[in-house]
């Protein structure tokens, strides 16, 4: 018999990185609570659980914290197998790893700022998706979500307010047609509808960011 | 059965090269070792690393694998024996957790330390010396970062063992002292002493030209502003 774990997530609503964790979960159908954090007022548990980097997200699992978006969806895979989110060939797995640093690593700062080198960058992802990774789609890993949905699939919101602020299509149907399938699946799926970051208070929010920004460099 | 073709892509100097290196070894797996000069990147390398273009590049019957983390699990779970990391998902989370720590973390602030110069220079110190005593602390009463053996994380963060006196040599300053780090100077010791480390280690008269070079050419751009 399966033993009850207690899950909780330490998470901000606007952040992808903790986007990423729901989804896994998720998928997965892992049963969490989950910690609304203000990033300006931090908690001490949160504080407490992640001294080093004092980030979110945080996945404590009975009591025992871990922290960094990408070494937690590691662990939820290897934790709670089904379904699985990576495959299990080492090479295949190989070939994944690097395309998630790469599009974890362009922050969500670069997304708000949008240029021709984000873009850029998503064409090289969807060529070395498509070369290493071949689907026929909807996802990139096939008919189901795989790992690199989970993470594309989280800066779904980003890309929309990238698209409406900016004018700037990130997930172009022509250009990245991989990329753009697998969020348009992915936030259609009922199980992350409840977790998937909010289109409207992502908008507003990044919309005071900017005239804050714009303001300060007035004067 | 013909033996699995492996080739390691790599420097002499690279940190990230050793890792690869030190696994292949604990491992008992031979492979060619192809010397890339990084002015000028073989067709090779190009070809099996064409998005970064980086070393190390692992290559096994004919398959490329790049990023040193990504190989080092790519190794753990194509060779079997001596299993670099735990089998429970919580401490694999933390055999992880701590190797980027000592490259996104660590790295840059003794970096910084290295080419920081006057008033800079302490505030560099004290920061380096933070993510030290997180070290520290993290390792205490245990052996090797992995428990009573070398695993993962000692494999990504044994570049300190000799980069780090590489650097207080270099800058006349004792960073790691058995005083202030008990812990990290006996793990320095046990990493170095593990059997298949020990020679491991690239020379160490080259590497003192080569960062002291770097850190001249460093100065040399940067002197003169403020």
């Amino acid at each position: 018999m399966a033993e009850v774990k207690e899950v909780k997530l330490y998470g901000a609503w606007g952040s992808g990185y903790c986007a990423i964790v729901h989804h896994a979960l998720r998928l997965k159908g892992v049963a969490y609570e989950y910690v609304e954090e203000d990033l300006q007022n931090k908690s001490e548990a949160l504080l407490g659980l992640n001294p080093v980097h004092k980030k979110v997200p945080v996945l404590v699992l009975d009591g025992k914290p871990v922290s960094e978006s990408l070494v937690i969806l590691e662990f939820v895979e290897e934790t709670w197998k089904e379904p699985p989110l990576l495959p299990e060939d080492p090479y295949k797995k190989a070939k994944i790893m690097p395309i998630s640093y790469a599009i974890i690593l362009s922050d969500g700062e670069a997304q708000v700022k949008a240029t021709e080198e984000f873009i850029e960058h998503m064409s090289t992802l969807e060529k070395g998706i498509q070369n290493d990774l071949p689907s026929n789609g909807p996802f990139i890993n096939g008919e189901k979500p795989g790992l690199l949905d989970v993470i594309v699939g989280a800066c779904s919101a980003g890309f929309r307010v990238l698209a409406d602020l900016v004018g700037v299509e990130v997930l172009d149907k022509e250009k990245v047609p991989l990329l753009h399938s697998s969020v348009a699946s992915f936030i259609d799926l009922e199980v992350i509808k409840d977790t998937a970051i909010p289109y409207e208070k992502l908008l507003e929010r990044v919309h005071t960011m900017r005239e804050k920004a714009l303001a300060s460099t007035k004067s | 059965m013909a033996e699995a073709e492996v080739k390691l892509l790599g420097t002499w100097s690279s940190p990230f090269v050793l890792r690869i290196k030190w696994a292949l070894k604990l491992k008992g797996v031979e492979y060619d070792f192809i010397e890339e000069d990084l002015q000028n990147k073989s067709p090779l390398l190009l070809k099996y690393n064409p998005v970064h273009k980086k070393v190390p590049v692992l290559v096994h019957d004919g398959k490329s694998i790049a990023e040193s983390y990504v190989i080092l699990e790519y190794i753990d779970e194509t060779w079997k024996e001596n299993p670099i990391l735990p089998e429970d998902p919580y401490q694999r989370a933390m055999a992880r957790f701590w190797s980027k720590f000592g490259d996104e973390k660590f790295l840059p602030s003794m970096w910084k330390f290295f080419i920081s110069q006057g008033e800079k220079r302490e505030e560099a110190l004290v920061s380096a010396s933070e993510n030290l005593k997180i070290l520290e602390g993290e390792l205490k009463g245990k052996k090797f970062f992995n428990g009573e053996t070398l695993g993962f994380a000692d494999i990504s963060l044994g570049w300190i063992v000799d980069t780090v006196s590489l650097l207080e040599e270099i800058m006349e300053l004792k960073m790691i002292d058995e005083q202030r780090y008990p812990s990290l100077s006996a793990w320095m010791k046990n990493f170095s002493d593990f059997p298949g480390i020990k020679d491991s280690f690239p020379p160490q008269e080259r590497m003192l030209t080569k960062y002291r070079t770097l850190r001249e050419a460093y100065f040399a751009t940067t002197r003169g502003t403020n």
